[in-house]
């Protein structure tokens, strides 16, 4: 039961994103895909539950080809997969109660009853009780990608794919999304692939680390590993060095 | 070398060229909505509510429309008719050109701008902010969701709405040929009888059926094609309204052709 990408090639009006992206995330890990903007990590987590669709490559989850399932398979697939977005995507004319229902809905035979007590667990979960009755217009970024975590573990996926969960958030609040990231990974046992460009985060929160460069894979590893890397690119990006010094890194 | 002549059959060619792939584009997309309606679960819950904003909620602007429109009809048609036509010719003109003609066109139009400009804006905004997305990974068919019931509610909803219309707009005009003409009931009445025909009210609600389908679709299609941020939406806003007004004209022009 794991993630697998194999050979992915995506481009948009004819700018290469990804050429060629192989990658594995193994079961009940924590990935976090880094890279600078633009190389495409969005666009591979979106590949997952096949919001986008490559141009060439096979995506495999729970041994599924996601590529070529059926409608109504895919969407057995994504309901297990939870996906945060980068700015919560939460659905602005719901409150709080009916965001976080609303895949519950979708679920065969769950009462109403069902529902508000999930929902309620899942706000404890993420720290937003009391919260039900609010719009998405009355919360603060750091409440919203809450509460668009709290809808992504809401029908117990097995897979959690985050956006970049932190971004646009002060230190603390990032610290405390930090946590609910390792909480559901910990408590829920969730394999989660983490989109992010934030590196502390990614050595408090991840096993193992990639990072997309040039529309490859260009270094997997754990976060100690790449502290260590010596690769110039791997390491002008650690070190957070602009292009004309990464150039003359390489 | 390229001449001149060139220039305008090359732009000709390149008009006809984006034209057949938007109604490719376009007829792609109704073809998923219609596969779509099968899903009567998912919109099954929305229609009522999208029955009650597209619909009742439009009622106050095409009434009012509606209003007027009787009111300069009787008027006009008072002062067309002096001395070479009975008044009571009024009443006939009045019923017979609100039924057949502008209580459709024009309340189809004010809907083309209240309803189709308010679809292309909220679904555009769900594309950029990602909540088309968000449903598409909480396993819903967006098109399901989101297209089949405003485009159900519009296409019963609009017949609904006009038919309120005429009635209005009848009343405004033989209340003003009663009040500004001197005219009596009677008379309007008698005008409305001569020429009435059962079959032109039917001929109503099908235009304007056919218009809330064309709106209630084109709002649907330029808000899910949206790409881009606020900018993009508000373009897909006036596209949507400008494409189904000019859709709207050809329809009636259509029906007229067709069904009389």
């Amino acid at each position: 039961m794991s993630i697998l990408l194999t050979d992915i090639h995506k481009a948009f009006a004819g700018k290469v994103v990804l050429a060629g992206v192989s990658l594995e995330v193994r079961e009940g890990e924590t990935l976090a895909l880094i890279g600078q903007s633009g190389t495409g990590k969005s666009v591979l987590l979106k590949t997952i539950v096949r919001l986008l669709e490559p141009e060439r490559g096979r995506v495999s989850v729970d041994d599924q080809d996601v590529l070529s399932l059926p409608r109504e398979a895919l969407y057995d697939l994504r309901r297990q997969v939870g996906y945060v977005f980068q700015f919560a995507a939460l659905f602005d004319s719901m409150t709080v109660f009916d965001n976080v229902a609303m895949g519950l809905r979708r679920v065969k035979d769950a009462s109403e009853a069902d529902i508000g007590a999930r929902v309620a667990q899942c706000l404890r979960l993420v720290e937003m009780e009391g919260f039900e009755g609010r719009l998405p217009a009355q919360l603060s970024g750091g409440q919203r990608k809450r509460i668009g975590l709290a809808r992504a573990i809401a029908t117990r996926p097995k897979y959690l794919l985050y956006d970049e969960p932190t971004t646009g958030l002060d230190p603390i609040t990032t610290a405390v999304i930090d946590q609910l990231i390792q909480r559901m990974a910990a408590e829920l046992g969730v394999t989660s692939v983490v989109v992010t460009h934030d590196l502390r985060s990614a050595y408090r929160i991840s096993d193992r680390i990639a990072m997309l460069y040039d529309g490859r894979i260009r270094f997997l590893g754990t976060p100690d590993e790449i502290q260590a890397s010596s690769d110039p690119i791997v390491r002008a990006f650690v070190e957070g060095l602009p292009a004309e010094q990464q150039e003359a890194a390489i | 070398m390229r001449h001149v002549w060139t220039v305008p059959v090359a732009a000709t060619g390149r008009f006809a060229l984006s034209f057949a792939a938007a109604f490719g584009r376009f007829s792609g997309f109704v073809a998923h909505s219609v596969r779509s309606s099968a899903d009567v679960q998912t919109w099954g819950r929305i229609l009522v509510v999208q029955m009650a904003r597209l619909g009742v909620d439009s009622l106050p602007i095409a009434l009012f429309i509606a209003t007027f429109t009787g009111i300069v009809l009787s008027l006009q048609a008072s002062y067309t008719f002096t001395g070479a036509v009975p008044q009571y010719f009024v009443g006939t003109l009045v019923a017979k050109t609100m039924i057949l003609e502008l209580g459709p066109v024009l309340t189809g139009l004010a809907l083309a701008g209240r309803v189709g400009a308010n679809i292309a804006a909220e679904i555009g905004s769900m594309r950029v902010t990602e909540q088309i997305d968000a449903l598409e990974t909480l396993a819903y068919d967006p098109l399901a969701y989101l297209v089949v019931p405003r485009v159900l509610a519009g296409t019963l909803m609009f017949p609904i709405v006009v038919a309120f219309a005429n009635t209005v707009g009848i009343v405004a005009g033989w209340v003003t040929s009663l009040e500004l003409l001197g005219m009596s009931t009677p008379e309007f009445v008698r005008g409305m009888r001569i020429f009435f025909d059962p079959y032109d009210v039917q001929y109503s609600l099908i235009k304007a059926s056919s218009f809330g389908l064309t709106v209630t679709a084109l709002g649907c299609y330029f808000g899910f094609t949206t790409s881009g941020g606020a900018a993009a939406v508000g373009r897909s806003t006036t596209q949507a309204v400008v494409a189904s007004s000019m859709v709207i004209l050809v329809l009636d022009a259509f029906w007229a052709a067709t069904l009389l």
